[in-house]
């Protein structure tokens, strides 16, 4: 582990120095300094920033401080009335312990479980641009069917990401250059033949809030993760979905997947294919299979194409219940 | 002294040491404050064959010593050439230790050893075990001096000639040896005498070693292992980090720690070979076995030859007129696999029970009543009698517990909303062993005794029923027995390994303890040696039967075990909550054998890529639903004086299979490749 200065940031718009790095709960960014994957030469800690609330907005959306702890965020009634599939998504992840650390915004910049990424004595374009993906041959069972490319085919792990991603959910951003916000659906990139980036935050830019939408009908919203294990496992392939449902024929749907893609995949096809159409089980296979048509499987992560149809029938399908 | 004290012996007494574990006051090796200790940090080759021609430091570092085969000091060749270390240019495997960085603080060490440049010319390497590797071949004999093969009657002709008759093959999967301490040593030379504070299975053992290495006879080293966070196997001989520390130590004329990162317990420390087992059965249509054969594929290392007897089992679980057993090894360029909790047995009985259900199946048999039917009268193979067998009992009673009668022997039957859900049952055997220890007992001034014996508790309760042995044998309450272990200058013992520990040295406390008493004076010593030697080897096992409930999601495919139940024949169980722990721990370890645990192989780069508890799965508290263990009350005085067989692995042998059969019952599925996880299931569920 390379030395590194340590100091907490003291604004949001400070920026930072070439090879500084943000650090919150520092359950990813530790774990990659330690294995020698990030070799940052200073940390500056967000973690003592005012920017640990959750607050309610007057057109009915929520807003979270990038700090908020997963924990917290997963505990708050708001969040458990008004956007279950966020509370859901959080507790799947990871365990007590990590969930007390992580925050908001660590979560959603989390870097790939890839096992070649994570490892630095291995190539990876991800970590050593131009250095190739032994991925593709090696092992990519749990690695992306859709949006990859010949140079990576990482998956994001995040759970949260895939619940704030179906809520339609806003990242707000503040750097050198001022404030912007951007669709979490378009925080993380595509890696083309750049891997390395994975977001379209510039450097020092960070996170200050996550705004979530006003949007009435995820009180009908729901999470479901497939795993390796019973818990304390990483996604194999999961859905966040909210349904509205009027007469039996859905009238607004959200719908994302989880490890199956670089991103939090929001699965535009599969929603457009589903407004208007009566809300039943054949509907919302076909749905996900209008949108896994992108699919582009490897030797052994075929089996996701099976598992995400499924999960989008079982998750829709019980929404769909409960509408009724 | 009173004649009517009740036995200690049977009784459910807490670990003596619990409230120091729990409040984080027991020591573990590297916990010790060790004079002015320097850290040691283990650089692993980064490729699986090759050459290192040398290592480039930089002068600026903060070290204290970065050593290798270019400096490092001449080691005396013995016969774990794993322990070599640094000794030569040759990469044998990746993750191999090719050099140690020794600093002053653990950070610093960790630093230099990242960027260390390391020269080394890379050959071509072989990583993947196949049943066409063009390597194979029959070692002469397999763990600890097994033959590799037997072979009895006409197997070929009465397959040939079977009514019913199976032919698989089953896959397990290399697994990993994660106990929760890793291994780690504080090595410390002094007037040069060696001391080391070290995570081990055998300090005597480890002692003479590590002190041949240097050229020390045993007595000048001195180990130190009070407490041990788990060894399963992986701790029963010295590890490179005692060498290392040591080296590093002598080196630097300090202190040094070493302890091993949990990514470097998926190579440096021995782990479960990978099998490919054919398994062939020929059944009369009443269930009579006419035929067993059991054929395993495995690997070993290029520097070491481990050959795990995984069809060992199948010589004395079933009676068959024809029957045959064999062995064929790889020589890989990977890391040397060597014991995991039950070797050869846990993997065997996945092939052999597994292949068991499928001919129950087949004949439209119940499991449970095929195996009753193929129940010997006496070892199948040797002849010899059992000293006690129980199995069709455990078989029985098992049933009976677990609720097996009305099974509808049909798969895919039972589902509950999303859920398909499933029973199976396999059996269970484990070898009854002991080995030569000896004990020293001493009255003490203040009525007590202290009982002294190099063993070692791997968390396993071994201290405490030590103590309960003595205080029977001596016919004292337990209060008055001062335990003293984990030390190698105490009198020798033999490893705490394949489940002897309690057997080998219960033999030694009690022999010292009658000694004493017998002569009056106030201190004896007793080498059980010439007792142990004499017993037969044959005819001596613990039984068992497992038997799980599987709910398999029809969504997902993932696989949950709602019920684990074991029932077990083990001789006389000496401490009922200890044992029960151990037989629990086996049967959740089988759990993760049977569903989690994998190492997943990347051939190309010649390791398993999955080196760290995140990627490696095993079974974590959700996975652990409804879980039991139960015991026959088995007496068996030919065994040895306490009539006690070895608990600490039988529960791992066939609980894997119980489960795999269940997701069978479940699904209509035969995963015959571990661990049976969602993708393995999802396409072929209806
Ligand atoms: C064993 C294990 C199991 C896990 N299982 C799961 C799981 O099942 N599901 C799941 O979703 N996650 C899982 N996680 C991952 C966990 O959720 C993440 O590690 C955590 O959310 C990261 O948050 P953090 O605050 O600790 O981020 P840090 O580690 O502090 O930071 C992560 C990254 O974000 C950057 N960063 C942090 N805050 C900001 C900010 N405000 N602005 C700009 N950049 C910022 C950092 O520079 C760094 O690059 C697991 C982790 C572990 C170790
Ligand atoms: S998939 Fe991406 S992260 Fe993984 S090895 Fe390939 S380039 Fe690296």
């Amino acid at each position: 582990m390379k030395t590194f200065d340590y100091r907490t940031a003291d604004r949001s718009s400070a920026g930072l120095a070439p090879e500084a790095m943000f650090l919150a709960g520092g359950t990813n960014l530790v774990d990659l300094m330690k294995l020698g994957v990030a070799t940052p030469d200073v940390l500056v800690d967000v973690t003592k920033l005012p920017l640990d609330g959750i607050t309610e907005r007057p057109d009915g959306g929520v807003r979270i401080g990038a700090t908020v702890r997963n924990s917290d965020l997963a505990a708050d009634p708001r969040i458990r009335r008004g956007f279950p599939v966020l509370s859901q998504a959080l507790l799947a992840g990871a365990s007590g312990q990590l969930r007390n650390m992580a925050t908001t915004g660590g979560n959603l910049l989390q870097r790939t479980r890839c096992r070649y990424f994570m490892d630095a004595t291995k190539p990876c374009n991800k970590h050593a641009p131009g250095t190739g993906c032994p991925a593709r041959e090696g092992d990519h069972r749990n690695l992306a069917i859709l949006g990859g490319s010949e140079a990576c085919v990482a998956t994001h792990p995040s759970d949260m990401a895939v619940a704030l991603a179906a809520l339609g959910a806003v990242v707000r951003v503040d750097g050198a250059a001022g404030e912007r916000t951007v669709p979490v659906t378009d925080l993380h990139r595509l890696p083309g033949d750049t891997p390395q980036r994975d977001t379209v935050l510039e450097h020092g830019e960070m996170i200050t809030a996550v705004d979530l939408p006003a949007l009435p009908f995820a009180t009908r919203s729901a999470y479901r993760k497939a795993r390796d294990r019973a818990s304390y496992a990483f996604a194999v392939g999961s859905v966040a979905a909210a349904l509205d449902v009027d007469d039996g024929v859905v009238r607004e749907v959200r719908l994302a997947f989880g490890a199956v893609a670089p991103k939090p995949w929001r699965a535009t096809v599969a929603e457009e294919v589903l407004r208007g159409r009566p809300a039943t089980e054949e509907s919302f296979r076909a749905a996900a299979d209008a949108e896994l048509e992108a699919a582009r499987p490897l030797r052994d992560n075929a089996y996701k194409i099976d598992l995400i149809r499924n999960l989008t029938a079982a998750v829709l399908t019980r929404l769909a219940g409960e509408a009724r | 002294m009173t004649a009517t004290l009740p036995t200690a012996v049977g009784a459910p007494l807490a670990r003596l040491e619990g409230p120091e574990k729990v409040t984080g006051t027991a020591k573990y090796a590297a916990e010790y404050r060790t004079g002015e200790v320097a850290y040691g940090w283990v650089v692993q080759s980064p490729v699986p064959r090759g050459r290192l021609n040398a290592v480039l430091a930089d002068p600026a570092a903060d070290t204290l010593a970065v050593l290798w085969h270019g400096n490092a000091p001449r080691l005396k060749s013995g016969d774990d050439p794993e322990l070599d270390v640094l000794q030569s240019d040759r990469i044998s495997y990746r993750g191999q230790a090719v050099a140690l960085v020794v600093a002053g603080t653990l950070e610093a060490a960790r630093r230099a050893a990242q960027e260390l440049r390391l020269d080394i010319t890379t050959e071509e390497h072989d990583a993947l075990l196949r049943t066409d590797h063009p390597g194979l071949y029959t070692p002469e004999r397999v763990n600890p001096a097994f033959p590799a093969e037997t072979s009895s009657g006409d197997v070929d002709t009465a397959l040939a000639a079977a009514a019913v008759a199976v032919d698989v093959t089953y896959r397990t999967p290399a697994l990993h040896n994660n106990p929760m301490e890793p291994h780690a040593t504080i090595a410390r030379w002094q007037d040069g005498d060696l001391e080391l504070h070290d995570s081990n299975q055998h300090p005597s053992g480890v002692a003479a070693t590590v002190g041949a290495l240097f050229g020390l006879p045993p007595e000048r080293v001195h180990v130190i292992t009070e407490h041990v966070g788990g060894g399963f196997g992986s701790k029963g001989t010295a590890r490179p980090n005692a060498v290392l520390a040591a080296l590093g130590a002598k080196v630097v004329g300090r202190p040094v720690k070493v302890v091993l990162p949990r990514q470097a317990m998926f190579s440096m420390v021995g782990h479960r070979t990978p099998t490919i087992q054919r398994i062939r059965l020929g059944a009369e249509p009443d269930g009579t076995l006419t035929a067993i054969d059991h054929q395993a594929t495995e690997q070993t290392s290029r520097l070491f030859e481990f050959a795990e007897q995984t069809t060992v089992v199948t010589r004395h679980m079933y009676a068959a007129p024809n029957r045959r057993t064999g062995h064929r090894l790889a020589r890989l360029d990977m890391p040397t696999p060597r014991w995991m909790r039950a070797p050869g047995e846990a993997p065997g009985m996945v092939g052999l029970e597994c292949a068991l259900d499928e001919l129950a199946e087949r004949l439209g048999i119940d499991p449970i009543e095929l195996r009753v039917r193929n129940e010997p009268a006496v070892e199948p193979e040797t002849g010899v009698p059992f000293t006690s067998r129980h199995y069709v009992e455990c078989l029985r009673a098992g049933a009976e517990r677990f609720g097996w009668a009305g099974r509808d022997p049909r798969p895919r039957q039972r589902r509950d909303g999303d859920w398909w859900i499933g029973t199976g049952m396999a059996g269970a055997t484990y070898p009854t062993m002991a080995q030569p220890s000896t004990a020293r007992v001493r009255a003490l001034a203040d009525g007590a005794f202290e009982v002294a014996i190099g063993a070692t508790d791997l968390g396993t309760g071994a201290r405490t029923i030590l103590t309960q042995i003595a205080a029977d044998a001596l016919a004292v309450p337990v209060e008055r027995i001062r335990i003293r272990i984990g030390d190698s200058t105490l009198p020798k013992a033999s490893v705490a390994g394949g489940s002897s520990g309690s057997a080998s040295w219960g033999w030694a406390v009690t022999g010292a303890c009658r000694e004493l008493r017998a002569s009056g004076r106030d201190e004896a010593t007793f080498d059980s040696s010439e007792l142990v030697q004499h017993q037969e080897k044959d005819g001596r096992h613990a039984f068992g039967a497992h038997f799980a409930e599987v709910r398999v999601d029809a969504v997902t495919g993932e696989v949950r075990v709602s019920r684990l139940f074991g029932m077990f024949a083990a001789g006389r169980i000496l401490n009922p909550r200890t044992a029960r722990s151990q037989l629990l721990g086996g049967m959740i370890m089988g759990m993760g054998m049977a569903l989690h645990e994998e190492g997943v192989l990347d051939p190309a780069m010649g390791e398993w890529v999955n080196h760290d508890l995140a990627e490696y799965h095993i079974p974590v508290h959700a996975d652990v639903e409804d879980i039991d263990a139960a015991w026959l009350d088995e007496h068996d005085d030919r065994i040895n004086p306490m009539g006690s067989k070895g608990i600490g692995e039988i529960g791992i042998v066939g609980s894997p299979a119980a489960i795999v059969n269940a997701v069978w019952h479940a699904t209509g599925i035969r995963v015959r490749d571990l661990p049976v996880r969602l993708d393995k299931l999802l396409s072929l569920l209806p």
